[in-house]
């Protein structure tokens, strides 16, 4: 779950988070591209036994399910903990490693966000990949499973080419947009969801203990640096476009 | 002596040639190799790793290591990060510091998991604060600022963000160090097999290596119509980006997306045309050094981070840009 990016952010007092109060929280939109993802391949597969949707956070990361389910995921597994740092990512692979483990024997493929929106960080799905000793493809932009379903093949951007990557199941693939096209839930198909039981498991119950020294230490958080007001440019069309070359070169001199 | 606590690069180089980003790495290296009085130490992977480990010393790494193994050749996750870690443990630096390219965002958090290090990602300052590493870094698509400290104790790795620190000027090589580093492959490295397929860019940079960015909006009206910014883009040799509206319409591919969805980029210039600047875009650009806002619309918020505006219409504006850029940048 990640703050609506149309909602303004506040910062607590101690200025460590943000204000977490009045904000409305949704699925993570390179998220939802998993769970199109996930739900695209059970629609036109018969091999595809079931889909798992995972959330870990507090209490409220119930509602990420909930909308996973409506969208069409078969059953939803929470790993219930207000005292996560949801910052620290790779303790969240670990928890989620140990919840993959310890809900089913097997898995083929775990779909997951490129990065989230509101950490920017991408570390997660490379880190739980890690953590489970299997590959990963990231920032996929396409993804087919090989007719026996014991493969896949996935495209990349990398830095100056795409890349085709093949690889064996089990792995992660983290969602870059494009992937799929994110479902739209309808309320009743909602408030249906609501319903559905989901598993709630704790960390004691996983065995992951939370570390007592933090990694990284967050000092504060700040607004960006504000930019020097915008200088306008007047005149006609080809003064402007004189003008604005003449500055690029001699002001700024990026060109 | 052994290198135990020096500042460990990750060099990313492709036939023998450092990425720019990867040549960004040597000035916050340089910072903190002065305030705690360790080395600059650097590691290449892959074929080309000789040609990449002179530049890399003229760079100014005193001790360099190699990993050199036909299978390397290819970038692949589980190969890069068992050969970053085998450099890793050769080097045991204090602090391993990648590019946030592509590569490294895909390759830190496996090596960090490996190693149990500390990761920061994305980075746009490091510095030295007593023994602690202190890391900058944006949050909330670029609406606010992460200062973080990491203090000492286990193996720091931190991603530093393309475009934000100035390229080092090359030195006489002091004879470094280069060591090879064993490298074997394993069977279980053959889960993955990538390769790599051209991309037809129509001529033009893509948005991850381009010091200049022309973008377009849904303004643009059709896929057609940016050709003009292509021709603006390939006389400053630049990448075309695009708004997710534009993209959603169907007038660029999502590669060239510039925003929350998208790509994020921090270019030496960002021209936005036709562009308003939603919330969705500024995530992707705003850390831009210059940006340039074209737009019909004055009270339009890409203005609000704008550095040069203008109020105009960009299919008349564009042309005149083109043509001006291509008589200046002929006389120089």
């Amino acid at each position: 779950m990640v703050p609506d990016s149309a909602a303004p952010i506040r910062l607590r007092e101690d200025g460590k988070d943000i204000d977490r109060a009045g904000v409305s929280f949704v699925c993570d939109p390179f998220d939802e591209i998993g769970i199109a993802q996930a739900i695209g391949l059970q629609e036109t597969r018969r091999d595809v036994r079931e889909t798992v949707a995972l959330a870990i956070g507090p209490a409220g990361a119930r509602e990420a399910l909930w909308t996973a389910i409506g969208m069409g995921i078969g059953r939803g597994v929470h790993v219930c903990d207000a005292g996560l740092d949801m910052r620290d990512e790779l303790l969240l692979a670990r928890v989620a490693a140990a919840a993959v483990r310890a809900d089913s024997e097997r898995f083929d493929l775990i779909l997951c966000g490129k990065q989230s929106i509101d950490n920017d960080a991408g570390e997660f799905g490379p880190a739980l990949a890690e953590c489970l000793d299997v590959p990963h493809v990231g920032a996929a932009t396409h993804l087919e499973l090989s007719d026996d379903g014991t493969r896949l093949t996935a495209r990349r951007s990398g830095e100056s080419a795409d890349e085709t990557v093949e690889c064996s199941l089990p792995a992660v693939v983290t969602c870059e947009r494009g992937l799929a096209e994110p479902r739209y839930v309808a309320l009743t198909r909602l408030m249906r969801a609501k319903r559905s039981p989901i598993q709630v498991l704790t960390l004691a119950e996983l065995g992951v203990s939370i570390r007592s020294e933090a990694r990284c230490e967050v000092v504060s958080l700040d607004s960006p640096p504000p930019r020097p007001p915008c200088r306008m440019l007047e005149g006609t069309p080809e003064a402007m476009a004189r003008q604005l070359v003449d500055l690029l070169r001699q002001e700024a001199r990026v060109v | 002596m052994t290198g135990h606590g020096d500042i460990l690069l990750f060099i990313e180089q492709r036939g023998g040639a450092v990425h720019p980003a990867s040549r960004q790495l040597f000035a916050p290296a340089e910072h903190l190799a002065r305030q705690w009085g360790r080395r600059v130490a650097a590691c290449v992977v892959g074929a080309g790793a000789v040609g990449a480990a002179e530049q890399a010393a003229r760079f100014g790494a005193e001790d360099i290591l190699t990993v050199e193994h036909p299978c390397l050749e290819v970038y692949s996750p589980l190969l890069y990060s068992r050969a970053v870690c085998a450099a890793v443990e050769a080097a045991r630096p204090a602090v391993l510091l990648l590019a946030a390219t592509a590569m490294g965002r895909d390759l830190a958090p496996r090596v960090a998991v490996r190693l149990d290090a500390a990761l920061v990602t994305d980075c746009f300052e490091l510095s030295a604060s007593g023994d602690r590493l202190r890391c900058r870094r944006s949050l909330y698509g670029g609406r606010l600022v992460a200062t973080c400290e990491v203090p000492p104790g286990r193996l720091r790795i931190a991603s530093v963000r393309p475009g934000v620190y100035a390229e080092p000027q090359t030195g006489s090589a002091a004879a470094p160090s280069v060591r090879r580093v064993q490298f074997m492959r394993q069977a279980s490295d053959l889960r993955q097999r990538s390769r790599a397929v051209p991309r037809s860019s129509q001529g033009v940079r893509e948005l991850e290596d381009a010091d200049v960015v022309c973008a377009g909006g849904w303004a643009l009206g059709s896929a057609k119509n940016f050709g003009i910014l292509y021709e603006l883009a390939e006389v400053l040799d630049a990448a075309v980006g695009a708004s997710r509206a534009a993209v959603d319409a169907g007038y660029q591919p999502r590669s060239r997306q510039v925003g929350l969805t998208g790509k994020r980029v921090s270019p030496r210039l960002y021209m936005a045309f036709g562009i308003d600047g939603s919330m969705q875009h500024l995530a992707g650009m705003s850390g831009s050094k210059v940006i340039v806002a074209v737009n019909s619309r004055r009270e339009a918020p890409i203005f609000q981070v704008a550095t040069y505006g203008c109020v105009a219409d960009l299919f008349t504006l564009v042309p005149l840009l083109t043509r001006e850029f291509k008589a200046t940048l002929k006389q120089s």
